[in-house]
């Protein structure tokens, strides 16, 4: 986005382009950061209580819905189950991109900017369709 | 005993020693650190390594690898955000309108990914892996800007400038159709293999829509997230993602290319990618080979 294509918007003084997608970049940071933090706490806590344990992962059984599922995962991480907790964390990390483009939709609409509200909208959208509904 | 899905262990444990939970992390921790680094030096990402290594030296399942792997791709892509951004190239436009093309084919992938049998998946990331060493060694020499844009381009308003030493330098956007094509394709590859897929990313803005090389990097950083988020969500839903195994691979990778974001400015990095370019050779045979041979 340039700063000349944002300005045919008229109204109240806007932020450029460029600053919209700095705060969106430090958002994103934040992001990621939180869900490590979440992803090391869990992940402490999964390893002193299981750490002995054997590690075969060389056939694939899939996880079960406890840990597949959003409303699995929240359950288990308000239980404290640190299986739990680190995917909590991971569905996180997975939502910092799809968050990234909601702030760009909010960026285009503030332009008013319908094709691109569009175009955002229907990238979103599969997203979302994605991360709450994707057993497709 | 291990809860979920390993609850009853394994009928092959007594071919091959079992280590434990925590020697696992640290293996996969250590192994993903590296990968992240020499990822971030090269500007590959670590996804391209990360899967070679979980299922070909430590012999884990080709999908909780493919799980893993996405997840570390997302961490790298949106902690690296912020840099790119900074440093003002992206175009956010070009961005999100070639991900409708990435998005569609990464849900398509996903979607065909439970029927493509894991030696063809082998074979073609063999092919990604040879594809991407040609790619380093050949030289990133811009091109001038393009002027002739596609009437497409203007249409979506894709054209637009990015800062230079001697100021802001407008460009236009060529083969609008192409590189969407192309963008597709990427999304496919991305959720087979579990990468950023961000070679083919470069590919299509920077030789198909003649992009400024800069512009095609950073923008192509932006969507490889999105990308993989979108396949992410389908695999999460399918139990391709294991705690014990996505843990140690996204705070090694992110770590190790946060490391490597630091080296980049300082260190002087040619014989790292010579060092890189042999190893994701060697990997590109192994995987080339147990794909042929119906080992993975």
């Amino acid at each position: 986005m340039s700063e000349s294509q944002a300005g045919h918007a008229t109204g109240a003084p806007r932020l450029s382009d460029h600053a919209l997608e700095q705060i969106i970049g430090r958002l994103l940071q934040i992001g990621v950061l939180i869900s490590a933090l979440v992803v090391v706490a869990g992940g402490i806590a999964l390893l002193i209580r299981y750490g002995g344990a054997p590690a075969d992962f060389r056939s694939f059984r899939s996880e079960p819905s406890e840990l597949s599922t959003l409303g699995g995962i929240v359950r288990g991480a308000y239980r404290l189950d640190s299986h739990a907790i680190v995917q909590f964390g991971l569905v996180l990390l997975i939502a910092t991109p799809i968050m990234r483009v909601a702030l760009t939709l909010v960026a285009f609409w503030w332009q008013r900017d319908r094709l691109y509200v569009g175009i955002t909208t229907f990238v979103l959208a599969l997203l979302v369709y994605g991360l709450f509904w994707g057993h497709a | 005993m291990y809860p979920g899905p390993l609850a009853s262990t394994s009928r092959n444990s007594h071919r091959l020693s079992v280590m434990t939970i925590l020697t696992l992390a640290a293996v996969v921790a250590l192994g993903s650190f590296c990968a992240g680094l020499l990822g971030a030096l090269t500007g590959l990402g670590g996804g391209i390594v990360v899967v070679p290594l979980l299922t070909v030296l430590l012999h884990i399942d080709l999908r909780y690898a493919i799980g893993a792997s996405l997840v570390s791709v997302i961490a790298t892509s949106s902690g690296a955000a912020a840099a790119y951004v900074r440093e003002g190239y992206s175009n956010i436009r070009v961005g999100i309108f070639l991900e409708v093309a990435t998005t569609v084919g990464a849900l398509v992938g996903a979607a065909i990914s439970g029927v493509i049998p894991t030696s063809a998946l082998g074979i073609l990331f063999g092919i990604m892996l040879l594809y991407s060493a040609y790619r380093m060694f050949r030289s990133n020499d811009d091109h001038p800007p393009s002027t002739a844009p596609d009437p497409l381009a203007t249409k979506l308003r894709l054209n637009s400038s990015y800062p230079t030493s001697g100021g802001m330098q407008p460009y236009a956007v060529e083969g609008v159709l192409p590189g969407f094509g192309l963008m597709f394709v990427a999304g496919v590859v991305s959720a087979l293999l579990g990468i950023g897929s961000g070679v083919v990313k470069v590919l299509a803005m920077d030789r198909t829509m003649k992009l400024p090389f800069k512009v095609s990097t950073t923008t192509s950083n932006f969507m490889i997230g999105v990308t993989a988020a979108a396949s992410a969500g389908v695999y999460l839903h399918r139990g391709y993602i294991e705690p014990a195994v996505a843990l140690p691979v996204m705070i090694g990778v992110l770590t190790g290319a946060l490391v490597g974001a630091r080296l980049l400015t300082t260190a002087n990095v040619r014989w790292l990618r010579i060092l890189f370019t042999a190893v994701v050779v060697v990997l590109a045979i192994e995987m080339l080979y147990k794909g042929a041979s119906g080992a993975l």
